[in-house]
């Protein structure tokens, strides 16, 4: 039987609360993973593994976090990602809500498409492809 | 002195397991400088003889072409104190190995005793760094570390 919501959430609770240890409480749906629960760059390859061996699933580098992606002129301009830059992500972003960083797409703020809620689609997406 | 805190491989099967022996003694300073009195192995050595076993591990996993750097400990809980003339042994597996680090799950045990248990992660840091640029050698493994892994081979290589 494929795991519900639900379970899937609880799991990445439990994942991010090994990986970065933060209490329970604080793994909300809307937090984002570096600016809430203070992931620095090395977590989230920790995040990976442990997710990998939590759903036994495999996480090709950049599916779940595009990479490099400032090394693009076409994607971002002056610290902005561009319309086209921003199109590019929701393709190999799907599992992110947009509506937010749409408003200001500020290259900075990219972090905060990382919710924990796009962990979660992330996983449950994966789970469903297997 | 070398920093080097195992003595020799007994024990190593690539991209899987390593498991290294350090015998300790009275005549290693470190042991006399947290009590007085009292002396024992640091639990900082003994997570750093693990990172060197499990680090000789995830690098030659990959031919030593990655400069392989211990970015995280998950967990070090420790059971037993290490004294003069115990030999610990290493044990370290790993779990989890691709392209830009590798995570491991550590025991240290002392004859039969359990001493710790140490969870770790090693990322191959120029995959990374966002595209920081670090030397072309690799400055992680130096002689002292492959000479081990050299030696293992050889002693094996005798035996057999």
């Amino acid at each position: 039987m494929p795991m519900s919501r639900d379970e899937i959430f609880k799991k990445v609770q439990e994942v991010l609360v090994d990986a970065l240890g933060v209490d329970e409480e604080e793994v909300t749906p809307t937090a984002v993973v570096r600016d809430d629960l203070g992931a620095e760059s090395i977590d989230f390859l920790d995040i990976m593994f442990r997710l990998e061996k939590a759903f036994g699933i495999k996480i090709p580098r950049g599916e779940m976090m595009p990479e490099n992606l400032q090394n693009d002129p076409n994607l971002v301009k002056d610290g902005m990602v561009t319309p086209t830059g921003i199109a590019e992500l929701k393709q190999r972003m799907p599992h992110s809500d947009f509506s937010t960083f749409e408003k200001d797409p500020k290259l900075d703020n990219m972090s905060k498409l990382f919710t924990v809620d796009a962990i979660v689609n992330y996983v449950q997406q994966k789970l469903a492809a297997a | 002195m070398r920093w080097i805190w195992i003595d020799r491989f007994v024990e190593f099967t690539t991209r899987q397991r390593a498991v290294a022996l350090k015998n300790v003694s009275l005549a290693e300073e470190h042991l006399h400088d947290l009590y007085p009195a009292f002396p024992i192995m640091p639990h900082s050595l003994i997570v750093e003889g693990m990172a060197q076993t499990a680090g000789i591990l995830v690098g030659e996993a990959r031919n030593f072409a990655e400069k392989v750097i211990l970015a995280k400990i998950g967990r070090a809980t420790f059971h037993r104190l290490v004294r003069p003339g115990d030999t610990i042994t290493y044990d370290a597996k790993i779990e989890q190995l691709n392209e830009t680090g590798a995570s491991i799950a550590g025991r240290v045990t002392v004859g039969d005793d359990l001493v710790a248990e140490i969870e770790m992660m090693f990322s191959h840091i120029d995959q990374n760094m966002g595209g920081q640029k670090f030397p072309e050698h690799n400055f992680v493994f130096t002689e002292q570390f492959t000479d081990l892994l050299k030696a293992y081979r050889l002693d094996k290589a005798i035996v057999l």
